[in-house]
């Protein structure tokens, strides 16, 4: 009998241990980064697991390191992990010296009084394009600086484009694009496909087309955005798009595109090697009424969290310049897909690429998703911004309501 | 091993010299309190591994549940205590009550179907025939593919527009179904999946089951005429009912908390479609930019509660059915 109790206690708490595994890893933790004041040693957290220590990217690292007179412990977390390693090292007073950061994220980490702003740091922003900069300016603070940036645009394939008797410039604003995609379509093809889904990706993919309308992050019900959702839901039903478009993420949406069946891809400037190799060409998303619609940025920021010895930022601040400012600067954005985040350095990477005109001039229409002071507020906003294009796009409301209900579901939870 | 023979081995060996009654009770005390330092010590690891890893983490995750964390106060570890406020939250939240009607569906729907399918095989397969082993065998990979794995492959074949299962309705001559971007179809596309990925677990136990019941029984129910559905009814379901509230209590744990086949498939979409507690609950905690530790911790309890809940279910029943 008394065994059998013993059984059955253990068969609950396996059983409410099991699901507390999958919570509990919210409160757990593994603050590794170590940061011995005096020993000479710097840690350095990016979000590039791809590269190891034999990469062009650690060895610049180890060298910025060494320049400054230290040894950088580098070490590559995947991006989706890092915001949450970084609160854990910061709640621990364990951070990392620098810390590169998806640009979005550093509004939320500025928030949480991790991150140093310049002024405390001595990082100078310099020549940096205001744009880019954006999203790291809160309160007229600024928490860091980008590495480069990257954005989207309309990937096009020409030979899709050639049966269907499309010219590429003739795509000016959203009319002209439409009219291409019905052509594209009565030849047999397919229009266009991007990233729908409800996620952050859903969010980036969506800006273009609803800043294009002139629509506003803060009013996510005006005319303008509406527009911009159901020129979106428009496709799909019409069938320029794929309704897979709703579930796709960046990737797979390129995977479609590289098909080869496909007119247009929006996707980003990671892909433009790979486009290439397929032949595919590349223009500007345009705006509701032409010209180059506003895009969001992409891309890392150098961030300095707070660390219990003051001394250390000067040190840290040198390992930074020579990273984001130094001459291997370009190099570096060229090996990870980035277009520099200042206009000199833009000159000097378009004089040795000039495929990067498209992508040069999309920066330079480029908005940070945080900017504009938003800082916090973007992650609530964009969360039921991509909530309501997939309301849209599945056809659960229609555009004018899915747009309605997230600015109730945005004002709710910024009055809180 | 060690600590056992030492600490044991002196007071047993001790001669009976001083019979004293004082001195034997002194003396049993003092072997009595040894005994229980030795049984302490074996139990310590174990404990100390509970209380770390189960128990620490768990006390961690009620207590981001009852204060109000945000990013900031997250790290300086001053949010304040709000009480119940956070499950009024997510009680009176949009978002629970779908939530909990899908959580019920999927469990119930996928508990039930892999129990039956799972058992019905486990009965084809007791018969053994030519090829029966390696049969079986088979039926046990989707038990051996990572779940990304067989949670991807499963999104590409009901891809509504170049998905072989879209393709494979065409040529019968029935339209496209948007199995993962319909709000109507999303719920079932996870299931089939969360169902085809559970039949194994289920074949594999009931059929150590089945094989724990005597033959002789069999030869009896054939002698008194019994056929083979009545054999089935009257002698295997019965002697089998431990392991089905077996099969179904560790079901039920492990389709609550199911999550990676529902996130690669549909991130909970479209429109919320198809989030289940486990999804909701990480959406809450790493889904977007900007964290909500405490509500995601909230859902998680609620999680763990309904656990507990149907634990304690079949405790009651487990022990009906040995009176």
């Amino acid at each position: 009998m008394r065994t059998k109790t013993v059984v059955r206690i253990g068969a609950l708490v396996a059983a409410a241990s099991v699901v507390a595994g999958l919570t509990g890893c919210s409160a757990q933790s593994s603050g590794s980064g170590s940061s011995g004041a005096a020993s000479g040693t710097y840690t350095f957290w990016d979000p590039y697991p791809q590269y190891d220590a034999s990469s062009a990217w650690g060895k610049l690292v180890a060298q910025c390191g060494k320049d400054a007179g230290v040894t950088v412990k580098r070490t590559g977390y995947d991006t989706s992990d890092l915001t949450n390693k970084a609160l854990l090292a910061g709640q621990q007073g364990k951070s990392p010296d620098v810390l590169l950061v998806d640009n979005p994220v550093v509004s939320t980490l500025a928030q949480s009084g991790i991150l140093t702003d310049t002024a405390t740091s001595g990082l100078q922003t310099g020549d940096i394009a205001e744009n880019i900069l954006g999203a790291g300016v809160i309160d007229g603070k600024t928490y860091g600086v980008p590495i480069g940036a990257n954005t989207l645009a309309l990937y096009y394939n020409p030979k899709v484009l050639e049966a269907a008797g499309v010219d590429p410039s003739s795509v000016k604003d959203w009319d002209s694009l439409t009219a291409a995609l019905a052509k594209v379509k009565a030849a047999g093809k397919k229009g266009i496909t991007f990233s729908g889904i409800n996620t952050e990706e859903g969010s980036f993919q969506f800006l273009p087309w609803f800043w294009g309308a002139d629509a506003d992050l803060t009013k996510l019900d005006s005319a303008g955005a509406e527009e911009a959702l159901q020129l979106w839901k428009g496709w799909i039903d019409e069938g320029y798009a794929p309704n897979s478009v709703i579930q796709n993420t960046q990737t797979t949406s390129w995977q479609e595109f590289q098909s080869g069946d496909f007119a247009f891809g929006e996707n980003g400037t990671w892909q433009k090697d790979a486009a290439k190799e397929m032949g595919a060409g590349v223009i500007t998303i345009p705006a509701k009424d032409g010209g180059a619609a506003p895009v969001p940025t992409g891309g890392e920021f150098f961030t300095i969290p707070v660390q219990k010895d003051d001394a250390r930022y000067a040190t840290t601040k040198k390992i930074v310049e020579c990273l984001s400012s130094g001459d291997d600067v370009v190099t570096t954005d060229n090996t990870l897909n980035y277009v520099a985040a200042s206009k000199d350095l833009q000159q000097q990477q378009l004089s040795g690429n000039a495929d990067l005109k498209t992508w040069v001039e999309a920066v330079s229409a480029a908005r940070a998703r945080t900017g504009d002071n938003l800082g916090v507020q973007y992650p609530v906003i964009s969360e039921q911004l991509w909530t309501a294009v997939q309301k849209a796009e599945s056809g659960s409301a229609s555009p004018s309501d899915a747009l309605q209900s997230a600015q109730q579901a945005v004002d709710a939870k910024l009055q809180k | 091993m060690t600590t056992d023979t030492t600490s044991l081995r002196p007071s047993a060996a001790r001669p009976r010299t001083e019979d004293t009654p004082a001195s034997v009770r002194g003396r049993r005390a003092h072997a009595q309190r040894r005994a229980q330092l030795t049984a302490w010590a074996f139990l310590a690891p174990v404990a100390l591994y509970l209380v770390l890893f189960y128990a620490y983490p768990l006390w961690k995750n009620i207590e981001l549940s009852l204060k109000h964390y945000t990013v900031a106060s997250f790290v300086s570890g001053n949010a304040p205590f709000v009480g119940l406020q956070n499950f009024a939250d997510v009680f009176s939240s949009a978002t629970f009550a779908p939530a909990i009607w899908h959580t019920a569906v999927f469990v119930l729907v996928s508990i039930l179907v892999q129990f039956a399918l799972g058992l019905a095989l486990a009965v084809f397969f007791h018969n053994s025939f030519p090829l029966s082993g390696l049969l079986r065998a088979l039926f046990l990979v989707p038990w051996l593919l990572p779940l990304l794995v067989s949670a991807s492959t499963w999104s590409w074949m009901m891809n509504s527009d170049s998905g072989i299962v879209n393709a494979f309705l065409g040529s019968v001559g029935i339209g496209q179904i948007n199995w993962l971007t319909s709000p109507d179809w999303s719920l079932f596309a996870v299931l089939v999946a969360n169902i085809w990925i559970g039949i194994p677990f289920n074949l594999v136990i009931m059929y150590s089951g089945l094989q724990g019941i005597p033959g002789e029984l069999y030869e009896a129910a054939a002698l008194d005429g019994a056929n083979g559905w009545q054999r089935f009814w009257r002698v295997t379901f019965p002697l089998l009912r431990p392991v089905t509230a077996i099969t179904l209590l560790l079901g039920f744990v492990y389709t609550l908390k199911v999550f990676d086949i529902i996130w690669i498939m549909t991130k909970g979409g479209p429109s919320g479609s198809s989030t289940t507690l486990a999804i909701w609950s990480y959406q809450l905690g790493f889904g977007s930019l900007l964290p909500d530790f405490s509500s995601a911790a909230t859902v998680g309890n609620v999680l763990i509660v309904i656990a507990l809940v149907v634990g304690l279910i079949y405790a009651r029943v487990q022990r009906r059915l040995e009176v």
